[in-house]
């Protein structure tokens, strides 16, 4: 019973109201570089660097605002699975796109 | 996990709140399962957004002049403001969290009433965006005229954007079609989770969440955070990555 209980303590983690602060203005920050980064002309990266910021804007919302960083591995899983289902699919259903230009360049 | 428990039942009755159903073993396993429960939920509402993701991608593929074309009219500052409300509401929602978490009630109430605030107006500036789209003749099927892509009127403070050839122009279309049902869809998530908003804050006045039985607060949160990285996608891809082609 015992080492049940010290479990439980550990378990259910409290994320601080301090480190939601310190995402809010991450994601505040990075909401500025994105359409800073919108404004300069970089051809075919304005895309990359749009999608790549969102990416790590989901990132940052995933881990601390939906605490899957503070999350068992049963939850963990659940998302990469979730994540690597979506993009199987993406990836499939785009396959023929996205090799269509390869030799052109 | 079995011998501690066959030693908890046969003796008085475990601990535990009365909230507890008696088919769990602790608090933490129950909490799990409801996350767990919503975790999946939100993995389905992955594929139904993810398959509009998609579309969206073919066709700007197929029609890229078109896309452009389509998403030169949006307005940049309303998506950012947008956006930067959005994020906010998941930093008060968060907030709301932590009050329930830690049985702060006034806190509690506070997040949930800023929380619906901002959500309010996201969709007054939704609505705003809409009602230009309405006046500028770009809503498919309803009030759409692709003749304002072949000869582009020139916008106070803005070049003059090269037209389009009519065939390509009417695929614009598709994009406002897909600009609709991609926010329209993440609008009617926002609008639902507000009614449920309204709801937590009735419970909250009257001290429901005042013993720790908060799932279906941690569980909201959990939605609340999902609508808004639905946003995080749809705001570059719809408003940003064509900005200068």
């Amino acid at each position: 019973m015992s080492e049940m209980e010290a479990k439980h303590g550990e378990e259910h983690h409290i994320v601080s109201p301090k480190i939601y602060v310190m995402i809010a203005t991450a994601l505040l920050i990075c909401t500025a570089l994105t359409v800073a980064a919108s404004y300069l002309e970089l051809g075919p990266w304005n895309a990359v660097v749009a999608l790549g910021i969102a990416v790590f804007k989901a990132t940052l919302v995933v881990l601390f605002f939906m605490h899957i960083k503070y999350s068992s591995r049963l939850m963990k899983l659940t998302v990469g699975a979730g994540l690597f289902t979506f993009l199987a699919l993406v990836g499939m259903s785009m396959s023929d796109y996205i090799s269509r230009a390869w030799g052109s360049f | 996990m079995d011998s501690p428990t066959v030693a908890v039942h046969e003796g008085a009755h475990h601990e535990h709140p009365s909230y507890q159903r008696h088919h769990f073993v602790t608090m933490d396993q129950q909490r799990e399962s409801a996350s767990f429960g919503m975790w999946l939920f939100l993995l389905t509402e992955i594929m139904f957004f993810g398959g509009m993701f998609t579309a969206y991608l073919i066709y700007r593929n197929w029609y890229y002049p078109a896309f452009v074309a389509g998403s030169h009219t949006l307005s940049i500052v309303l998506g950012t403001t947008n956006t930067a409300v959005l994020i906010t509401s998941s930093f008060t929602m968060a907030m709301g969290v932590w009050c329930a978490e830690t049985r702060k009630r006034s806190g509690l109430i506070l997040s949930i009433i800023l929380t619906l605030v901002l959500g309010l107006v996201f969709l007054g500036i939704k609505s705003v965006e809409y009602h230009e789209k309405w006046v500028q003749h770009h809503v498919p099927g309803l009030r759409f005229d692709a003749m304002t892509f072949v000869h582009p009127k020139a916008e106070p403070g803005q070049p003059v954007e090269p037209g389009l050839p009519l065939d390509m122009a009417q695929h614009t279309e598709i994009y406002f079609s897909l600009y609709f049902a991609m926010t329209g869809m993440h609008a009617l998530h926002m609008i639902i989770g507000m009614g449920l908003l309204i709801f937590m804050l009735i419970k909250a006045v009257q001290g429901a969440y005042d013993d720790g039985n908060i799932a279906f607060i941690e569980n909201f949160g959990l939605y609340w955070h999902f609508v808004d990285i639905v946003w995080i996608f749809l705001f570059p891809l719809l408003y940003l990555i064509s900005r200068h082609q």
